[in-house]
């Protein structure tokens, strides 16, 4: 069967999976929209959530991202999976036991005052918009690859899909088709790695296959990938590139804005009691462990697997290196699509892959003949193309595409329902309508979803830039206005309306601005960013991805200086504060 | 009610204990070994693994899920004792 025949079939039958539990688990209270009826087990809430959490940059981009930045990598797999543990500890077992809706009713409840639950709707809506941009993203680029059709086409039929089961089923549809989503994905991330392992090192295992030796030589794995790499000018795999600095803030921005994601923390007001909430974040944790210690065996076998292929010999002969006339069918495939790219800029028909960025490898190069790096690859490529480089089966290929789906959708679907429930129940119901009845609180939950599916819609069609870069964002946003205000809510009961809403303000605004002016984020389609997005010019060094750390403690510390300066919190508020902190 | 009242405020403590105990874990892991110390700690090469970079890649997240379990079982175990007080308290 054609490869492109099998993929539509793949897809089109995990898709009728997914229509097919929408209607079986349709919503008929506002408690099923919003948090399906608070009766899911922790074991399936914890791969519900892993779904909902695992994006499109986990998915597509993570495991390319750790290929070709090796050591830097890590702030993803460790950002992306620490802020589970504050979400455990610090949040998760409380907001369970307030036992509400949505996270801006917490802090209208908390902090006493309809600003304050008007303002943390206004971060959920930043951070959620920023998110989602970059999974109708991933939905487009998977569509246009696999299935061959235009980037509109493959948004219009994602939004589709994600409409009915979104709409129909709200947060109940939404928790079973995670639940479906959940297995298509790890299955289609880690089978190919399986293969690979095997194929590379002779051990099937991916996470020991990292630390075997390469069938054929008698190097492990990491140190023949060094040795390959190093030889070309490219820098050490396992060592930093980045400042110390820029990477703590990073690691630790990424780790508290994940704590501080609102669709992330409603999963956890889906299950039963504190106590399984705490439960359900360990096995939400366990479910993407399995994905995270996949990837950065991909990302090095991946590599190498690249590197090889390129580099046929010794470095620096003439025989060396790949004639492009004789191309792998993958290097065609992907070159149609633009994610490959090759340039003979020394006419010799052959492909040189090496740093040319290295001042050091500049002199060598030049000695070899070689005028300039001639391969352009981009990082999605390593999981998208992954099986074909290794000439797995057509299946495994098809695979790929129905777990990237899976993961884009299962996230965009997850933010959705916080969008929508932000607009049905904090908006409407707690400020606008207090008047309107229940069915009336789902139809407009059911529009509003709507609505912010089209608007994904198009933010996934002008995206603002590229999936992870634009998901990082999110993380920065939620960390220096939700996660501090949260938290403070919870382990203080000093902290009062103004402070809260000062602090929100502080650093949402004092984050997003340092992102738009180095990088351009929703202002850039009205021109470029204000100044050039280099080490030199940022403030203490740290980027525009760990800056939400400084955001926080800017944020922490507005709040604790205005609550000391203004009247403390009502009496009812630290009752509600004591109420919380215990399970019963 | 008194004793409901102390034992609530036990809870409580031994609840931030815990907390800061596992967030101090969670730190050294995470920005403690993986960066701070990476560099000194892939000295140790088992392998061809250096040790930093195998907890930045691997470590560090096999930590978070063990620390996570092991929260919510030592909560578990307050949990009950706060109920099983409370029931002598009223």
């Amino acid at each position: 069967m054609a490869l492109k025949t099998l993929t539509y079939l793949v897809v089109g039958f995990t898709f009728v999976v997914y229509i097919a539990i929408a209607i079986w688990s349709k919503a008929k209270s506002t408690g099923e929209f919003y948090v399906a009826g608070k009766g899911v087990h922790p074991i399936a809430n914890g791969m519900a959530t892993a779904a909902d959490w695992m994006s499109a940059a986990s998915f597509i981009s993570m495991a390319g991202i750790i290929a070709f930045a090796g050591y830097d990598g890590s702030r993803f797999l460790m950002g992306w999976t620490g802020g589970f543990v504050l979400l455990a500890l610090l949040l998760a077992p409380y907001l369970r036991k307030y036992g509400k809706f949505t996270v801006p009713e917490f802090i209208g409840d908390r902090y006493y005052s309809k600003t304050a639950r008007i303002v943390a709707v206004i971060c959920l809506l930043f951070i959620s918009f920023t998110y989602i941009a970059g999974q109708m993203r991933g939905v487009g680029i998977v569509f246009s690859r696999f299935l061959e059709v235009p980037i509109g086409t493959g948004l219009i039929v994602g939004m589709g899909i994600v409409f009915i089961y979104a709409v129909l089923g709200g947060m109940k549809g939404i928790t079973y088709t995670q639940i479906a989503q959940y297995c298509v994905l790890i299955f289609a991330f880690t089978v190919p790695a399986i293969f690979i392992a095997f194929q590379l090192t002779g051990n099937f295992i991916p996470q020991v296959a990292f630390a075997s030796k390469v069938i054929g030589t008698d190097l492990y794995l990491i140190e023949r990938l060094n040795q390959v790499i190093v030889d070309l000018g490219f820098p050490n795999y396992t060592e930093s590139q980045r400042s110390t600095l820029d990477m703590f803030c990073i690691t630790a921005a990424l780790m508290i804005g994940t704590a501080g994601l609102p669709h992330v923390i409603v999963r956890f007001f889906t299950v039963p009691n504190v106590s399984d909430a705490r439960y359900s974040a360990g096995w939400a944790l366990f479910f993407i462990g399995i994905l995270y210690l996949t990837a950065p065996a991909i990302g090095s076998m991946a590599r190498l697997n690249l590197t090889d292929t390129v580099q046929i010999g010794v470095v620096g002969d003439a025989e060396g290196n790949l004639v492009y006339e004789e191309r792998p069918e993958w290097f065609r495939t992907w070159e149609t699509t633009g994610l490959l790219t090759f340039e003979d800029k020394n006419n010799d028909g052959r492909v040189q892959y090496y740093d040319d960025s290295n001042p050091d490898f500049e002199a060598q190069a030049n000695a070899y003949g070689w005028e300039g790096n001639e391969l352009v690859i981009d990082r999605d490529i390593m999981v998208l193309a992954n099986p074909e480089i290794a000439n797995l089966p057509a299946w495994v290929i098809a695979l790929i595409a129905a777990g990237g789906v899976a993961a884009a959708l299962s996230t965009a679907a997850g933010l959705l329902l916080v969008i929508s429930s932000s607009i049905s129940h904090d908006l409407l119901k707690g400020v606008i309508a207090p008047s309107i009845t229940e069915s009336q609180e789902l139809f407009a939950g059911r529009i509003s979803a709507a609505v912010a599916i089209g608007i994904a819609g198009l933010l996934g069609y002008y995206p603002p830039a590229f999936v992870a870069q634009v998901v990082a964002f999110a993380f920065g946003l939620a960390a220096a206005s939700l996660f501090p205000v949260l938290m403070l809510g919870i382990f203080t009961k000093t902290i009062n309306k103004e402070g809260a809403i000062a602090g929100m303000l502080t650093g949402l605004i004092f984050t997003y601005g340092y992102i738009e002016f180095f990088k351009g984020l929703f202002l850039q389609w009205a021109g470029t960013p204000f100044a050039a997005d280099t080490p030199d010019n940022w403030l203490f060094g740290i980027s525009p991805e760990g800056i939400g750390i400084v955001g926080m403690i800017l944020n922490i510390t507005v709040a604790v200086i205005v609550s000391k300066l203004t009247n403390p919190p009502p009496e009812e508020v630290q009752n509600l504060v004591e109420e919380i902190r215990h399970p019963q | 009610m008194n004793s409901n009242l102390d034992s609530r405020n036990t809870y409580w403590l031994r609840n931030k204990r815990l907390v800061i105990g596992c967030l101090i874990v969670w730190f050294f892991v995470s920005l403690g070994c993986s960066v701070i110390f990476a560099d000194y700690l892939n000295q140790f090469v088992y392998r061809g693994i250096p040790f930093g970079f195998w907890i930045a890649q691997q470590g560090s997240i096999i930590t978070f899920v063990l620390i996570i379990f092991f929260y919510a079982w030592r909560m578990q175990k307050l949990d009950k004792a706060l109920k099983n007080g409370n029931q002598h308290g009223s």
